[in-house]
């Protein structure tokens, strides 16, 4: 099998043409767990990221997938240098801010921005709209042309806030409206970069199709790259052109929406995929996806498995698995730029298989009628 | 949960260590030399260096902590006497080591303050719940105002209102005395009940409070209702589910109080007349009894460390989530 | 489980449901009393489920899906509700039945799955006591008895070393896990109605389908039937019979789960279809939001609730007017709209299903 692969170096594959805007290489965090005893110290470490690169590009919309315990928030924080990179480097338009102290990362601070999940807990209830706004010009020293106040309204008229509702606090806003405060705060400081943290899944549905809408617009009119991170697989391959899957702090498999999405070459990326409830709309159609059913929840990334991390829960996994990290690296049959981590890829197709993939012990025993339980 | 008790049992002993230290520089800080004042008016420079060399502070500061920390766990000899272990000093006020007073009016403090400390726990605790159960109600309402006013109520108030009502007045009950338990259990209980109705008037206020307000979070809880979405009687419910929980903020808030109420037992010894070891750090205080007061508040230090080590147990008794962490 | 002895300690059904269904609720009004003022959570709801089936009930938050099934398990506080109507579970009324009734049904004829799995169960005690309790109550046998019931429950419902495991607390498992957890807690005494609220919202997606595909396998064998709320159409497709859209309190339309995703009639479920990607959509297709918020259930909106967020008010003819008249839910297939059927079926082909990719 691994013969077929054609080792090709990740950062060489970005399929547009020029330098990425950041670039990200093994970059790592490991949170440390103190405790022990009798006495305190550092006895194990969650490795929440443990070493992805990826990279992207001027005005894309890049999107991070993934289930809980991913890393894929903490890649948000570590790209917007909110939390440190334990190692590993992150480059802004060829600028290392890996490791780059408050003052240097000043200047960078105000051309990547973020938007958070909760739009209750990431504004303060005591300040106004107008100053929730304004706060990241004062602090960069930004003065726009027409002043501060004139821009702010412009900001929210470009999220479709009233302007004239400048002066009002957080509370009087409903939960869609107060996601497009985020983003107008995001916006204030004409970013060239946005990450978005799970934007719309706090919101009700018929909301969240306002706020995706919003930031589509904004991406393209703008031409504001994006790091969008989301769980929902429907929402990131309606916003995102290229996209990574994580699970447990890796990136298993990365490439173009349509490859990933119509191809995808990761067990995992199967599974997901064939996981997703979804309504079929036409007549007479029946699901014609694969089924695939894993066995139990994603392993804890304090003592994630050796090798490849996945392979716990991989119905290909063989005693290689265990042993090798499997490289990211583009697999026979992918197509440019699209980088798989497996020793064992599944064919790159998403239609139902001649057998479901069933692992779940209970399914297993209720769908064959034999006993559950091993 | 061995080693969780282990491990705070070492953290107390650290806090015992720091507060050791502290106490003995402040007691040789201050102002007025002890051997000055054993040697009188009539005092030559020998018969001080004598005196000093009696009492044991001769030497310099730390060599007589190292002393004092041996003294602990080995015993002392003092020239007016014997100090066997754990010897916390030697009064000579009292011609008697510290530790023989201290275990003297010990019993008559843990009478005092734990006794009492049941009976506001359990009238509180039970008032609370049942002003919970029977919230909106009368009784939930009357529970809530009259826990009010009582909890503003401070001792050195209600204490000589009540002797004077009650033993003065109605002449219902004795002036309280303490009687050892071993010796006469009605006695040890009839002489006390009258401090631990006064503690109890003060307290059970905040614990009535808190309990119902506890209940009633709890009883929100989404695992309250599952239990009631099982088909589990109300009463049920009521004492298995949610009572559990409401202790935990109890639990937290008496391990505060803990402490001042046995730094009220001054307070409330001295109101009542009571023995205890309240009244001996005042009295030697008075008396510029230092390593008296020494030895008392090491002690007491000690036990209220003790109680709260007792406390983080009960934690892990209620809440496995702390107990399997 | 003796349905017969169940039905001898309460008092005769008044009369039979009209359908016969085994669960029917007619004209249900549940009303809260808050500081602002009365909050309309259901506001006139009628709907009927057959053994076996499984409904699904779609809506967003304030739609008033949850507070229904609280009150069809008597779960509301009776002090500060106030409940007018008919649920009748095999033709036993339930609003005014006594609470000692109610009892002995909840967690026995039926059970209630909730969405929060680390909060539902009690962190006091462990898992297997947790799934004994209700046995025990309900069937009336030993300690011993239950405890291997609750072991078996958990074999059954894929916990790995269940022998063991039934004595773990909740803390000690993983968010799968517990909700497989309380799904053994909800079928243990095999309960003919099973309410599972938004039982996968709080799981990742990989263990969502698994626990979906478990629930469905389990009716299988148990034959419960089901109500499932959920606010996401995909998960509904995947495990229901029949669909209930609510809105503002109401029900605004109803359906086989093909009818309502392949012909939907109402403008709220345009609204929902349209403002929903879906994996086999095409990414070029805009998404179409609903304008606007839910509306508040203080000062729901007169006439159709919907009418300040539709797009469609204009379009309706014959005099009604939506901010006036409130529109009817027909029993069985339909839409609580003004628009005629044709005028539907119209603007569901021409305008929205080019939307939908």
């Amino acid at each position: 099998m691994s013969e077929e692969l054609t080792l090709t170096k990740p950062q060489d594959d970005v399929p547009a043409s020029g330098e990425p805007l950041m670039k990200v290489e093994g970059l790592t965090k490991h949170f440390p767990i103190m405790g022990g005893f009798p006495f305190k110290r550092q006895v194990g470490a969650v490795q929440a990221v443990d070493g992805i690169d990826m990279s992207v590009m001027p005005g894309e919309s890049f999107g991070l997938v993934g289930e809980s315990g991913c890393g894929k928030s903490t890649t948000g924080r570590l790209l917007t240098r909110l939390l440190e990179p334990t190692r590993g480097k992150i480059s802004y338009r060829g600028r290392d801010i890996s490791h780059a102290s408050r003052k240097d990362m000043a200047a960078v601070r105000s051309e990547i921005q973020m938007i958070f999940q909760d739009p209750y807990s990431s504004l303060n209830p005591r300040q106004t709209v107008g100053s929730i706004i304004g706060n990241p010009m004062e602090v960069n020293g930004i003065n726009p042309p027409g002043g501060r106040e004139k821009r702010i309204r412009e900001m929210l008229e470009t999220v479709g806030l009233n302007p004239e509702h400048y002066n009002r606090f957080p509370h009087e806003f409903s939960g869609g409206q107060r996601q497009r405060i985020g983003v107008a705060r995001a916006l204030a400081l004409e970013p060239k970069l946005i990450v978005a943290d799970e934007p719309v899944s706090a919101l009700d549905v018929s909301i969240q199709a306002q706020v995706v809408n919003l930031l589509q617009q904004v991406q393209r009119d703008m031409g504001i790259a994006f790091v969008f991170i989301a769980h929902d697989l429907a929402i990131v391959r309606h916003f995102s052109q290229r996209l990574a899957v994580m699970y447990l702090g890796k990136i298993v498999e990365v490439g173009d929406r349509e490859s990933i999405y119509q191809r995808p070459r990761h067990p995992y990326t199967h599974a997901l995929l064939s996981a997703v409830p979804e309504a079929r709309l036409d007549d007479g159609e029946e699901d014609q996806r694969e089924r695939i059913r894993l066995a139990g929840d994603v392993p804890s990334p304090i003592n994630p498995p050796s090798g490849c991390r996945f392979r716990t829960r991989c119905w290909k996994a063989q005693d290689k698995c265990a042993t090798e990290a499997p490289p990211l690296v583009q697999i026979t049959g992918n197509a440019a730029g699209h980088l798989t981590a497996c020793h064992f890829p599944e064919e790159g197709s998403t239609t139902a298989r001649e057998q479901d993939v069933v692992l779940d012990s209970a399914l297993r025993a209720m769908e064959s009628g034999g006993p559950a339980g091993d | 949960m061995l080693r969780f008790l282990v491990r705070r049992s070492l953290g107390a002993m650290v806090i015992l260590l720091i507060i050791s230290a502290v106490t003995f520089f402040l007691f040789y800080a201050v102002p007025r030399d002890p051997a000055m004042l054993a040697c009188g008016k009539n005092c030559t420079p020998d018969a001080l260096a004598v005196i000093r060399k009696n009492m044991g502070i001769d030497e310099p500061v730390p060599m007589q902590y190292w002393h004092f920390m041996v003294g602990i766990f080995a015993g002392r000899d003092f020239a007016a006497g014997a100090c066997p272990a754990p010897c916390f000093g030697y009064s000579f006020a009292n011609q008697d080591p510290v530790w023989n007073t201290i275990l003297d009016r010990f019993p008559t403090t843990v009478s005092l303050t734990l006794g009492g400390a049941v009976v506001f726990l359990t009238i509180g605790l039970g008032a609370g719940m049942i002003a919970a159960w029977k919230r909106g109600t009368l009784a939930d309402k009357l529970f809530s105002t009259g826990s009010l006013v009582l909890s503003s109520l401070q001792i050195y108030f209600v204490g000589p209102l009540v002797l004077a009502l009650l033993v003065f007045n109605l002449g219902l009950l004795d002036q309280p005395t303490y009687v050892p338990l071993s010796e006469d259990p009605a006695g040890w209980f009839m002489g006390l009940l009258i401090p631990w109705m006064v503690i109890q008037i003060i307290f059970t206020a905040n614990y009535t409070r808190l309990s119902r307000s506890s209940m009633i979070e709890q009883l929100s809880e989404d695992h309250v209702r599952t239990a009631r979405a099982k088909g589990m009687s109300g009463k049920f419910v009521f004492f298995r589910y949610a009572w559990r929980g409401s202790l935990i903020p109890i639990v937290t808030i008496f391990g505060v109080d803990l402490g001042s109420l046995l730094g009220g037992a001054m307070i409330t010894e001295w109101t009542f007349s009571l023995p205890g070891l309240g009244r001996l750090a005042v009295e030697s205080v008075q008396n510029t009894d230092l390593p008296m007061v020494m030895g008392v508040m090491l002690f007491s230090a000690t036990f209220i460390i003790l109680l709260n080590v007792i406390v983080d147990a009960a934690y892990a008794f209620i809440d496995p989530r702390v107990r399997l962490a | 489980m003796t349905t017969l002895t169940q039905e001898a300690d309460v008092p005769a059904p008044r009369d039979a449901a009209p359908s016969g269904a085994f669960l029917s609720v007619r004209d249900l009004y549940v009303h809260f009393d808050t500081e602002g003022g009365t909050v309309k959570a259901v506001d006139g709801l009628s709907f009927d489920l057959e053994r076996g089936r499984t409904l699904g009930i779609v809506g967003e938050s304030g739609s008033g899906k949850s507070v229904t099934n609280l009150s069809i398990l008597g779960l509301h506080n009776p002090k500060k509700t106030d409940i007018s109507g008919e649920i009748l579970l095999e033709g036993q009324e339930l609003t005014t039945a006594r609470e000692k009734t109610l009892e002995s049904l909840r967690g026995n004829k039926m059970a209630m799955i909730f969405q929060d799995p680390l909060t539902a169960l009690s962190p006091y005690y462990t898992v297997g006591r947790q799934i004994a309790e209700p046995y025990r109550k309900h069937m009336g046998v030993s300690k011993r008895e239950a405890h291997l019931r609750a072991a078996e429950m958990l074999d059954k419902v894929g916990i790995p070393n269940a022998k063991l495991r039934v004595d773990d607390y909740p803390h000690q498992f993983s968010g799968g896990m517990r909700q497989r957890a309380m799904i053994a807690m909800a079928l243990v005494c095999n309960p003919d109605l099973l309410i599972a609220d938004e039982p996968t919202t709080a799981l990742d997606v990989t263990v969502q389908a698994q626990i979906l595909d478990l629930l469905k396998d389990l009716q299988q064998e148990f034959g419960s039937a089901i109500i499932f709320i959920t606010h996401d159409l995909g998960v509904i497709a995947n495990v229901a019979d029949d669909i209930l859209v609510m809105y503002g309190g109401r029900a605004v339309e109803r359906g086989s789960v093909a009818e309502v995703l392949r012909a939907p009639q109402h403008p709220y479920t345009w609204g929902l279809l349209s403002s929903m990607p879906r994996l086999a959509g095409d990414v070029n297709e805009e998404l179409v939001p609903i304008k606007g918020t839910p509306p508040s259930l203080l000062a729901p909106p007169p006439g159709c609730p919907f009418h300040p967020r539709c797009e469609y008010v204009d379009e309706v003819a014959g005099g009604k007017s939506c901010s006036g008249d409130r529109p009817r839910l027909p029993e069985g297939r339909g839409a609580a709209c003004h628009l005629t059927g044709e005028q539907k079926k119209t603007f569901f082909i021409e305008q929205i299903k080019p939307r939908l990719g």
